[in-house]
């Protein structure tokens, strides 16, 4: 039986069963030097609340300390978030340097990063550093490589971006950068482009914009309908996402079924990829994917706060709904200008923002900047293997995005797993 | 009847009177039930005001009506400031919720949760500043909850949760806290300390505390003044030893009670009616 004792500190009564295995008070860690100073100072067991007071103060002073042998003691270092460390950031861009490298330097015709970055420099004015690549080389590099490259980091960083800031507001891990309708509005408007616009020049100049309204028009047509049903909650635009996507797919698997010559076509465009991509497309998209990432980066804080649901982040202050649609707005600018020029992308909005998750922080803090950089740098990487794999065709993107990231995130899905049970 | 129940006080123009909270004709309608019928209550600086009445009485869309989280009719001022019309974000600085069922984002940690308190104080798009992580740290502390600042949201047993929470509001550093059945999920151990934990706190940082709850007995300990609601009227307001008799309990809750006066103290037991 635990005994009812009376705590020597505060005179409240407790239950104590110190004599058994399996009291409360082996839960509460104190520090060694710290229980020997309360027993010094108290004799026999103290209540629950004055064992926590002793436990919390002693880890404090043990902070302190520690943070005062590294230099000075630092007031509030203990309320830290997690995974805003430098070390991160300064990996994720490594990371992307390394991989531009790859980029620029991998292919049918390799060229060497020595050779290739001379080339750089040779742009730079009064440095004076002379290319050594022949007029061929150069546009294989600045012409074909180099826009590939830069347009698949966009594109990547920005579906991972929105991705990740769709999961936050929303509170849902399996949210996509698709899922508004993204996906279905902008297959519709490529494939009216496809099956009724004349072949030529001016379709190429076409399809992106196609795209771009039909993606906008959905999720637009999304948020209205959402909006309508009236509800306060995030759920019901989810819904109406799904109800303008079934539309909007049933008139696409339409007209494609009107004009089967265009099925190839289309379909291959819904794969998604940078083949035959220019410094054209990365003039089209750019500056979307930027206001878009700038906006979706200015609220990782206020993304956090919604995570504590919507009533409780509307006392903390926050206009609950204003977040919701300025962070959805964006991402779908963002994703609308990505899906434009490389077409559907699957699994890169879910699955670098959950690596991060798993091995980072669960702060989207941490995760937006990260899912931006990890995101860029997966996209790129993967499109070499795209366009190297099976050379000299191409392998579409979304397959190898699938193949790659699958197992790799099952691995760390498990890793993580064992780790906290 | 031990003593009539005070009828609820009419509302008071003087723009700088004492209370903290003042809620004049209030009435709100969810769905198509009416959920408050006119209800006017002040609430005193530094006062504990105990919300109580059956389940569906009105005490959760009163304290979320002073939040302004539903839409209702007639005036809401906490600190002088116009629920609805003030910004939320200065409404924020004056008043902190501690609901019923906290929502906790997984894998959180008990600092990262506890310095979202601090959202009211920094700017819009901003971070939080080495000034908010000091006052985070000062709710933890205040709480003794300084060892758990790395710890997951999701380790931590209901007491320790229920503290965390408080821990936020403090962070909030608003003058008037509220909280919806704060002991609901609470064993009866930790339904003492948490009451008493808030009562610390209202003497330390002058808090003023509007409560809902269940146990009248606890009620009746820890508040000052009652406020009894029913079908969304406020039927009587007075202290615990005035309010709390078999009569009211049995027209307001359905419930078969004996009230024990004793040490100044108030104890309501349920009592069954029929015996075994």
């Amino acid at each position: 039986m635990p005994q009812l004792k009376e705590c020597p500190n505060c005179t409240s009564s407790f239950s104590c069963s110190a004599d058994r295995p399996g009291c409360w008070c082996q839960d509460v860690h104190v520090p060694g030097e710290a229980l020997d100073d309360l027993r010094a100072q108290l004799t026999g067991c103290v209540c629950r609340s004055c064992l926590d007071r002793f436990a919390s103060e002693a880890a404090e002073a043990r902070a302190h300390e520690a943070a005062g042998e590294a230099g000075t003691r630092v007031p509030g270092a203990l309320v830290q978030v997690r995974g805003l460390s430098k070390l991160w950031l300064v990996g994720g861009v490594l990371l992307l340097l390394v991989a531009a490298a790859v980029a620029l330097t991998v292919g049918p015709m390799p060229i060497g990063v020595g050779e290739v970055a001379r080339s750089l420099l040779s742009h730079v004015p009064f440095l004076g550093v002379k290319s050594h690549l022949g007029p061929a080389e150069d546009a294989i590099v600045w012409e074909l490589r180099a826009p590939r490259l830069v347009l698949a980091a966009l594109v990547g960083g920005i579906l991972a971006l929105s991705g990740s800031s769709y999961q936050g507001v929303f509170r849902n891990p399996l949210a996509d950068p698709y899922l508004l309708g993204v996906a279905a509005g902008a297959g519709l408007g490529a494939t009216l482009v496809i099956a009724y616009a004349a072949t030529g020049g001016s379709r190429g100049l076409l399809l992106p914009l196609a795209a771009f309204a039909g993606a906008v028009a959905g999720v637009g047509a999304a948020m209205l309908l959402g909006a309508s049903l009236g509800s306060r909650s995030s759920g019901s635009l989810i819904l109406a996402g799904v109800a303008v996507a079934a539309f909007m797919t049933a008139i696409q698997t339409f007209v494609q079924q009107r004009r089967s010559d265009s099925l190839r076509e289309v379909y291959s465009w819904l794969l998604g990829g940078f083949s035959g991509s220019g410094w054209h497309e990365v003039g089209l998209a750019s500056p979307y994917i930027a206001v878009s990432a700038v906006v979706l980066l200015l609220h990782r804080r206020l993304i956090d706060v919604l995570g504590v649901g919507d009533d409780e982040a509307a006392t903390l202050g926050i206009n609950v709904k204003h977040v919701r649609l300025a962070v959805v707005i964006a991402a779908t600018m963002g994703t609308a200008a990505a899906v434009a020029v490389s077409g559907l992308i699957g699994f890169v909005g879910i699955i670098v923002p959950h690596t991060i998750r798993m091995l980072v922080s669960t702060s989207y803090r941490a995760i937006l900047p990260l899912a931006a950089l990890f995101g860029a740098s997966f996209l790129v990487l993967t499109d070499v293997l795209a366009r190297t794999l099976l050379s000299p065709s191409e392998l579409p993107i979304g397959v190898v995005t699938a193949f790659f990231g699958a197992p790799f995130f099952a691995l760390v899905l498990r890793s993580t797993r064992e780790q906290s049970p | 009847m031990s003593a009539a129940p005070t009828l609820p006080a009419g509302p008071s123009a003087a723009a700088d009177s004492p209370s903290a909270v003042r809620i004049s004709g209030v009435s709100a309608t969810l769905g198509r039930t009416q959920a408050l019928r006119n209800v006017t209550l002040e609430v005193a600086r530094g006062e504990w005001v105990a919300l109580i009445g059956a389940n569906g009485a009105g005490k959760t869309t009163l304290l979320r009506s002073v939040c302004g989280l539903v839409p209702f009719t007639g005036e809401i001022a906490v600190d002088g400031l116009i629920v609805g019309s003030a910004r939320r974000r200065e409404i924020a600085r004056h008043l902190a919720l501690v609901p019923q069922i906290p929502r906790t984002p997984p894998g959180m940690t008990v600092g990262e949760y506890v310095l979202l308190g601090r959202t009211p104080h920094i700017g819009y798009l901003a971070s939080e500043t080495k000034a908010d992580r000091v006052a985070a740290e000062k709710a933890l502390r205040q709480l003794a909850l300084v060892r758990f600042a790395p710890r997951q949201l999701g380790s931590l047993s209901g007491g320790e949760l229920q503290r965390v929470v408080l821990a936020r509001a403090l962070a909030q550093e608003a003058p008037v806290l509220l909280l919806d059945e704060p002991t609901s999920a609470l064993d009866l151990g930790r339904q003492q300390e948490a009451l008493e934990l808030v009562e610390t706190l209202r003497a330390e940082v002058e808090l003023t505390v509007i409560c809902a709850m269940h146990d009248l007995t606890l009620a009746g300990q820890y508040a000052d003044r009652l406020a009894l609601l029913d079908l969304g009227r406020l039927v009587a307001t007075g202290p615990p030893r005035e309010l709390l008799s078999e009569e009211v309990i049995a027209a307001y809750y359905g419930a078969q009670v004996e009230v024990i006066h004793r040490d100044g103290g108030v104890f309501v037991l349920p009592r069954r009616s029929r015996g075994r």
